[in-house]
């Protein structure tokens, strides 16, 4: 388990309890977080459930596969600490993980 | 006006399998897809990755499985009308009249949206004075390549569709290629040949780079673009093109009267009907409790919704449930020899 803050594009933080093993796009759709749209349901398929992951966490979280970075070109409005939330998976080590959600994802 | 028993709008594997569904019983159909091609997500967006979880087909990628439905479909003539949006449905007595964006008419009294995701369209570039421009000299893909001769081009993107365009462009025009990072995920071949280019001074190369703002009058003249260390470089040109791959998008689904909640339609479980008669949705663009996500769900949904199709398309008749093992009648609709 870990708390997951998604800060939304209107500045409003979100603090949500994520089990173990779910993603942090999944953490967001469960609990119905505005802003992370995942159409493709996490298959890194589509860059729809695009987050910038805060500086500080950016580099203790798992490192992206190739294709996440593909996939990012897609994404709207890529940063450098641009990710694909359905390919972050929650574990203990990320408690306090924040997030934010960009202001469109298409 | 093209008559027919049942309209699907979506050629994925659901649309698919439902007009294999509404042949046997019976029905004619004719289905609509915005794609130039067959196969809808499965082509689109994973076509080289397999798939595990169909029932009886231990692996297959979504290609294979997209030629394996189109194969399953070669006994029956069905029309397939690519490159087409539905954009109108609308009532008229017991029928439903469906226009495209190609001015298409259909007249049927069943529609069925296996409309996946919604319809694919070309993500546009993020900066809001760019539709200003959009198919004057802003372009998210190209019809005609004469029109850039002499021309200053700028293009954005690191796929095959940028590269490609990058050195096709680069004999007659002065290219821009600006895209957000030093990897190009193009074919290794096209991505060498860019750098080459680039050598030459036939393409400039512009990496790290993301577009900011656009000017111009009637016509695009400079587009400004920033890198990840906030430095700005105007660029004078006379196009932009943007390819960043496709989106899915509702469209125009959303203005047809039908319930829908987070992007999907509500339906019964009994004919995957929506709140509309005659209008049924199925795949991964309907909801109801319990809905799961799979190729095959979207296979059970199309074979019920296509038996609901036969009251409304053969009122006077019986619907009579046949397996295609021993009917002689679905045999005859097959092609097949009976026993």
């Amino acid at each position: 388990m870990a708390k997951i803050t998604y800060i939304t594009h209107d500045n409003k933080n979100h603090t949500i309890d994520v089990q173990n093993g779910l993603s942090v796009m999944e953490g967001a759709v469960q609990n119905d977080i505005p802003g992370i749209d995942a159409d493709c349901g996490g298959g890194m398929a589509c860059a729809t459930c695009h987050v910038y992951v805060n500086e500080e966490w950016f580099d203790k979280i798992p490192t992206k596969e190739e294709g996440e970075e593909d996939m990012l070109d897609m994404a709207f409005e890529p940063k450098k600490n641009s990710r694909l939330s359905c390919q972050i998976i929650v574990t203990d080590e990320l408690d306090g993980l924040v997030v934010n959600i960009p202001s469109k994802q298409v | 006006m093209n008559k027919t028993d049942a309209l699907i709008i979506g050629a994925g594997p659901t649309g698919l399998f439902t007009a294999h569904q509404l042949k046997l019983i019976g029905l004619d159909c004719e289905i609509v897809d915005n794609l130039d091609k067959i196969g809808g997500q499965c082509i689109e967006l994973y076509p080289d990755k397999p798939i595990y979880d169909i029932p009886a087909v231990p692996e297959c990628t979504g290609e294979e499985l997209t030629n394996n439905l189109i194969n399953q479909l070669k006994p029956f003539d069905i029309k397939i009308h690519l490159g087409e949006r539905v954009d109108e449905v609308k009532k008229e007595e017991n029928n439903w009249i469906v226009k495209t964006n190609n001015n298409s008419m259909f007249s049927t009294p069943n529609v069925i949206i296996a409309g996946g995701v919604g319809s694919f369209e070309p993500r546009k570039f993020p900066v809001k004075e760019c539709e200003k421009f959009e198919n004057k000299s802003i372009f998210y893909s190209i019809k005609d390549k004469k029109i850039f001769e002499g021309k200053t081009v700028t293009i954005f993107g690191g796929g095959d569709s940028a590269l490609d365009w990058a050195v096709e462009l680069s004999k007659n025009s002065k290219v821009n290629l600006v895209h957000r990072r030093d990897d190009f995920r193009g074919a290794q071949a096209t991505v060498d040949m860019v750098h080459e280019l680039a050598k030459a001074g036939k393409i400039t190369l512009l990496t790290r780079y993301q577009m900011t703002a656009v000017k111009g009058e009637n016509q695009l003249d400079e587009i400004e673009i920033k890198n990840d260390d906030n430095k700005i470089k105007q660029l004078k040109t006379d196009f932009a093109l943007g390819f960043f791959g496709l989106i899915m998008q509702l469209g125009p689904i959303a203005n047809w009267g039908l319930n829908i909640d987070k992007k999907t339609i509500e339906v019964d479980t009994e004919k995957f009907e929506t709140n509309q008669k005659g209008i049924y949705a199925v795949g991964d663009i309907c909801n109801y409790p319990g809905k799961l996500k799979l190729i095959l769900s979207g296979f059970h949904e199309g074979a019920l919704a296509a038996r609901a199709c036969f009251k409304l398309a053969r009122p006077n008749e019986k619907y009579r449930f046949e397996f295609t093992t021993s009917s002689k009648t679905i045999k005859d609709r097959l092609g097949v020899k009976s026993d």
